[in-house]
């Protein structure tokens, strides 16, 4: 049951990461292709009806950490103290910037919602993947499963570590960069004209430095946490992420090359699925590793509810996800396609 | 005092505070918009269908500011309680992530539903999107209140060896009779907003002489619903509730009441400072034995003082907890009034030109903000010392691994950003009443088209 409730609230985190990762992708390179006001509301619109849907996600994803594995909900929202707090704030000033752009039709206001919408997701996307960084690194904790990071202390992966250090800047830049990818693709694919040529473009120059990045990440991840390869050892079968990892970012930039759009924005989204599913791999049974040795670990199994909790749990969540899952079919049946081309004058 | 359990305690009274703000408005306008649309069909006046508009566009503003605050609410019991959220998350975890999973999406998904397919879904179906934008707010509600009180009275549960609660009944988790009695009352306290705010925008159209006809159209309804909403408040639920109160957290009532000593036939202190420290009650003014009959249905009864009880029992801070019930009580029998003179106009056919209540009408609508933010906080303050209530104290719920300085830059944090929310906020409802329904209507009608066609 617990190695089921594992799967599950990693499913979740990774349709976050899919869903709401173009979001945050194109709010990234949001002031990098847009060139007029008119370039810059349609990247707004391109994830207009569906960002709120996507980050969603997060939110159940949450509480389902919450009711299933309490232990790691309460151990490490309070050790993440300040950069989920800041993270809390960046989701508000994101909301702010993509929702109230349409509102408030002044230039100005519109320049400063460009701004907090762009900056905010830039900062997004190193946060998470900061934060991926130290689950994947292991935190401070010893017997008592206790923790607090500060946001830095000496910048390395061991001993009294920090929310940064190099390795976990490492992986935040590693983020924005392969959302950055996501986001261009997902803007490439629901627009046209100019603003789709320099998605398209920018994507295809960025795919070999996410190349490159993916192929460091590897060691430099065995580098700091060795035990990381233990279940691939184990079960070589796994082995298969990281294969698709490096076939779907061929793909993505075959694809967008050849203008095939919709694939490319799909092998994305398959690259960003097995990376993570990859890094779950390396991770189970572990939840939260801790730096100071694996006896310290919090795992799934102590740190789940009860087993009732975790059966009544599987009823209602399984309706939940189906009753989500349609309506997500039928969002993005209604919303598929390219955008209409839009002049101001409907504008307010 | 501790001072980072003092920075945690404000930290979430802060957040939750401003949250509430929103979510008891769109909770109180969605039946509104589902009387709006009824109407719509019955008469077959198109004005009905705009009136709706213009709401449903209010009800997506304060969404929308409603998640944005949300979102810190679900986090904040890791960050700022972890060791509470350790220990119950067996228990409330589940209605929480149910919140989450269930009424979340389907608030979303109905809500888009509802603003963008009105030409394709047709008259009743456009009814049914706005009937499920109704339930899916009033469904998000009852797990919070689900939630609140489980932790006011504990119930299914068990306690593991290593001290942790886990749930035994699901259902009985769900229909925990505290559950229900505070949903009623609350989801009343809601209603009461959306049929202030409601009929205040109204009186406000029909004195500056604009949208005359909506005006008539949001008053009429706003003071039926605002009337109905008030008096509900006050009798059965809230009499309900304190009766409730009374039985299972009586230092909480006696503190409430700001009876210190235990009386037969207890006087009902109506206004008075009550001096801790002394424990009697300045510049009282009081209506004899009824607080007896209140709370047991007899002038002779006997209420027990906080001097029933050991000191480390009672309510942490007295003063706040009285004045807060003092003040949802005092502002409750102002809106009954207020609503039922409104009722009364209405019914004699003189409220429209009646300017003066207009005016009342137009300046009230605070009230119910006041008034609900109030009884939360009898609610919450009223609970302690505990978290869950006789088997929790709270003193032993924060997360002792974040100082207080840490907790103090996170809550300036949120104090600096709201601010800039509240502005902002002000500025566009502002914007969109000024506007009125004729033009909101012909923007959402826009926004759908390009939706519809993209």
């Amino acid at each position: 049951m617990e190695s089921i409730w594992f799967i599950l609230v990693a499913l979740m985190i990774v349709a976050y990461a899919v869903l709401d990762g173009f979001d945050m992708g194109a709010g990234i390179l949001h002031l990098l292709i847009a060139r007029t006001d008119d370039d810059r509301h349609t990247i707004v619109r391109s994830i207009g009806p569906v960002w709120d849907g996507n980050e969603v996600w997060l939110i159940a994803g949450g509480g389902t950490l919450y009711f299933a594995f309490p232990v790691l909900y309460a151990v490490s929202f309070s050790g993440f103290y300040l950069p989920l707090h800041i993270v809390l704030w960046l989701l508000i000033l994101r909301g702010i910037g993509i929702e109230f752009r349409t509102h408030l039709a002044n230039p100005v206001a519109a320049s400063l919602f460009d701004g907090l919408f762009a900056l905010s997701s830039f900062l997004l996307a190193l946060f998470f993947g900061a934060a991926l960084g130290n689950v994947i690194r292991g935190v401070s904790m010893g017997a008592d499963q206790s923790f607090f990071e500060p946001l830095w202390t000496t910048l390395l992966p061991w001993g009294e570590t920090g929310i940064l250090d190099w390795y976990t800047i490492f992986t935040g830049l590693f983020t924005v960069i392969a959302l950055m990818t996501h986001g261009a693709l997902w803007v490439s694919h629901k627009t046209r004209g100019d603003i789709r040529d320099r998605a398209s473009s920018l994507a295809d120059r960025v795919l070999p430095v996410l190349g490159i990045f993916t192929i460091v990440g590897v060691p430099l991840t065995v580098f700091v946490r060795p035990a990381t390869v233990r279940n691939y050892l184990e079960y070589p079968v796994l082995f298969v992420f990281p294969a698709v990892v490096m076939m779907t970012l061929v793909l993505a930039w075959k694809w967008n090359r050849s203008g095939r759009e919709l694939p490319a924005f799909m092998a994305s989204s398959t690259y960003i699925v097995s990376a993570l599913a990859g890094v779950a791999a390396a991770l189970y049974p572990a939840l939260l590793p801790s730096s100071y040795g694996s006896q310290f670990d919090i795992t799934i199994f102590n740190a789940a509810a009860g087993s009732y909790a975790l059966r009544v749990g599987f009823i209602w969540w399984g309706l939940g996800m189906a009753l989500a899952t349609g309506y997500f079919i039928f969002l993005y049946r209604m919303y598929k396609g390219k955008l209409q081309q839009e002049s101001m004058e409907t504008q307010n | 005092m501790n001072d980072a359990l003092f920075l945690h305690r404000i930290h979430f009274a802060f957040t939750i505070t401003f949250h509430y703000l929103f979510p008891q408005l769109t909770m109180g306008l969605a039946p509104l918009i589902v009387i709006l649309k009824t109407l719509a069909i019955k008469t077959g006046n198109d004005a009905y269908n705009k009136a709706a508009r213009f709401w449903t566009n209010v009800f997506g503003i304060n969404f929308a500011f409603g998640v944005l605050t949300g979102i810190p609410m679900e986090f904040e019991f890791g960050t700022n309680w972890s060791r509470f959220s350790q220990l119950t998350g067996g228990v409330i975890g589940q209605p929480l992530a149910m919140e989450g999973t269930f009424s979340f999406f389907l608030e979303s998904a109905f809500l888009g539903l509802f603003l963008f397919g009105e030409k394709k879904l047709g008259k009743w179906g456009h009814w049914c999107a706005a009937f499920l934008v109704f339930l899916g707010s009033w469904l998000s509600g009852f797990f919070i209140i689900v939630t609140d009180a489980w932790m006011q009275h504990p119930v299914a549960y068990t306690r593991l060896p290593n001290g942790m609660f886990s749930v035994t009944s699901f259902w009985g988790l769900l229909t925990n009779s505290w559950a229900l009695i505070q949903y009623a009352h609350n989801m009343c306290g809601a209603l009461a907003t959306g049929a202030f705010v409601m009929a205040a925008v109204g009186a406000f159209y029909l004195l500056d002489h604009k949208h005359d006809d909506y005006g008539r159209i949001f008053l009429r309804v706003g003071v039926v619903a605002g009337v109905i909403a008030s008096m509900a408040q006050g009798f059965p639920t809230g009499d309900l509730h304190g009766k409730y109160l009374a039985k299972h957290q009586p230092p909480t009532i006696a503190a409430m009441e700001g009876l210190f000593k235990t009386e037969t036939g207890a006087p009902m202190v109506i206004l008075g400072q009550p001096d801790a420290e002394h424990q009697r009650i300045d510049n009282p003014i009081v209506v004899n034995k009824v607080l007896s009959f209140l709370v047991y249905g007899t002038t002779t009864a006997e209420v027990q003082g906080l001097n029933a009880f050991p000191k480390d029992r009672w309510p942490t801070n007295i003063p706040l907890l009285y004045f807060a019930y003092h003040i949802m009580v005092g502002l409750g029998t102002v809106m009954i009034a207020v609503m039922a003179a409104a009722t009364f106009l209405l019914w004699r056919r003189m409220l429209y030109g009646a300017r003066w209540m207009l005016w009342f009408i137009l300046l009230c609508f605070p009230l119910p903000y006041i008034a609900n933010t109030a009884g939360w906080m009898t609610a919450e303050v009223g609970r302690q010392p505990w978290l869950v209530y006789g088997l929790l104290r709270t003193t032993q719920g924060y997360s002792s691994n974040v100082n207080a300085s840490n907790s103090l830059f996170t809550l300036l944090g949120y104090m600096g950003l709201y601010l800039m929310l509240g502005i902002l906020f002000i500025f566009i409802m502002q914007r969109e009443v000024f506007r009125g329904p004729e033009q909101t209507s012909r923007h959402s009608t826009e926004a759908e088209i390009q939706i519809t066609t993209a």
